[in-house]
């Protein structure tokens, strides 16, 4: 098994509250990405999940926020972040390998063609190297996008609800190779499935109008197997908190 | 064969229509010239009507590819910058709404009886689908795209060369099919106010000596070149597309 080196550990914190058009999007908040750890923002749609990581990434978010996004080194948060996305924004004219190196391309750099390689290795992806994303399968886009995240050799890792799409079988097997993949950096992965949030979360935060409630998975080492009572219950409590918030 | 079959029996019903048409009302042939006759004129005259025909072919070809590539670079130039859009789509899209035709006898004052004049009006005439087509296509760049270059810190330029333009690759393709069917149109409205060559001077020629069965050979001929123009870019541009 190859070992990827890993960047030095950071922790984001992101303070404050957005608003959508003069309406309130989510109350003030306090979240903190603790370094080399996955944290599970969860809620349902339009709770603002995805404008938190937009912002945290300094994307557009066409919210206005007010507070302040910092790191654990004081440096700069949005230049030391990788993105990852539902649509996994492969493009479709260039090659396998030409997407995954599309940092450096993007740059006006040259890329790391030993990293590269054995990533694809690692990954799987070898024999696809130069084959378009349209040829293809679900799962195998999704590693491909997996892989031009971690090309891009960062810190934090965002993901923005990035196997919601994906059948239950090729989900489960994303999800264990993004745990072994991007282990020693700090995770941010939002969803709106709490079995995710209970299989893959070291701390898990509940998004709603209101602000966020914090709530922590059993302590056991991520990914959680499937049949982990622990997790299990624990599944079912979130399920039972979401609807109670609900009504 | 699939595809060349229903065109040839499309073809063959076309003829017969015509040539119905011509035995039942019994036209005269300066009106109405029979598909026999116009095929056997067509033949006695081919050394003239290909002669002409090259003449309208290269200031379509001149026209298309100057055309294009004034289109792509206006296009391009403005998409990298934001003072550029604003200043100049306006007058794009003015200009767009100028029809060419009123331009051609100015040109041709301008520029002359020659070839040159004919190019002018097949460039100007191509010049505007391709632009604006190519200019869309680079103004509506998925978002999702954007938002990955824009975690990558990707350079603006390196975004524009490696996502922008190639992403609006199938906006300038329909903007090239578009050209295709206008180039023609635009050197023939060209040879007409003002040439001495060309299928468009050679239609006029035979219509003013009631030469009608010369005018439709001309016509005609005129025809099967833009179809197969037209054929050639769908070509190219499907290529592009696939990309």
């Amino acid at each position: 098994m190859i070992n990827l080196p890993i960047p030095p550990a950071l922790a984001v914190t992101f303070e404050g509250h957005a608003e959508f058009n003069g309406v309130p999007l989510f109350a003030p908040i306090k979240l903190v990405l603790e370094a080399q750890q996955w944290t599970c923002l969860l809620g349902g749609s339009g709770t603002g999940k995805s404008t938190i990581l937009r912002l945290i990434a300094g994307l557009d978010t066409g919210a206005n926020f007010t507070g302040r996004i910092y790191s654990s080194d004081g440096g700069q948060v949005y230049e030391r972040i990788a993105y990852m996305a539902q649509d996994d924004l492969l493009l479709p004219w260039a090659t396998v390998k030409r997407n995954i190196t599309l940092g450096a391309l993007l740059r006006g750099r040259k890329h790391d063609n030993l990293r590269l390689e054995q990533l694809m290795e690692r990954i799987g992806l070898t024999q696809h190297a130069n084959k378009k994303p349209g040829q293809l399968s679900g799962g195998q886009r999704q590693r491909a996008a997996l892989a031009r995240t971690l090309m891009e050799d960062k810190p934090v890792v965002l993901l923005d609800e990035p196997f919601s799409a994906l059948d239950a079988k090729t989900r489960m097997q994303m999800q264990d190779l993004a745990v072994e993949l991007l282990v020693g950096r700090t995770v941010l992965i939002v969803t709106h499935d709490p079995g995710e949030a209970s299989r893959l979360a070291h701390s898990i935060a509940i998004l709603s109008p209101r602000g966020l409630d914090l709530r922590q998975p059993p302590i056991s080492s991520i990914p959680r197997p499937i049949d982990d009572l622990g997790s299990l219950e624990f599944h079912a409590s979130l399920i039972r908190d979401l609807m109670s918030g609900e009504s | 064969m699939k595809t060349v079959f229903p065109i040839i029996m499309a073809t063959a019903f076309a003829i017969l229509v015509w040539q119905m048409v011509v035995s039942l009302t019994g036209l005269p042939r300066f009106i109405l010239p029979s598909p026999l006759l116009v095929m056997e004129t067509w033949w006695q005259n081919r050394g003239l009507i290909l002669e002409h025909l090259l003449v309208t072919a290269a200031s379509v070809l001149i026209g298309l590819m100057i055309g294009t590539l004034l289109g792509i670079v206006t296009a391009i130039q403005l998409a990298a910058s934001q003072g550029m859009l604003i200043l100049f789509r306006p007058i794009l899209v003015f200009t767009q709404a100028l029809p060419v035709f009123a331009l051609a006898p100015i040109l041709t004052l301008w520029l002359g009886f020659g070839l040159s004049s004919k190019v002018a009006m097949a460039v100007l005439i191509i010049y505007f689908p391709v632009a604006s087509s190519f200019l869309d296509g680079l103004l509506r760049t998925p978002p999702g795209y954007l938002d990955l270059a824009r975690t990558m810190q990707a350079r603006s330029l390196g975004i524009l060369f490696h996502i922008r333009i190639p992403a609006a690759f199938p906006s300038l393709s329909s903007g090239l099919r578009l050209a295709a069917v206008y180039a023609p149109i635009g050197a023939v409205i060209g040879e007409w106010v003002g040439s001495s060559r060309g299928l468009g001077y050679l239609m006029l020629l035979a219509n003013g000596r009631a030469k009608t069965d010369l005018m439709f050979a001309a016509v005609l001929t005129l025809g099967l070149f833009a179809i197969l123009l037209h054929i050639m870019i769908g070509k190219l541009a499907g290529r592009l597309e696939r990309a």
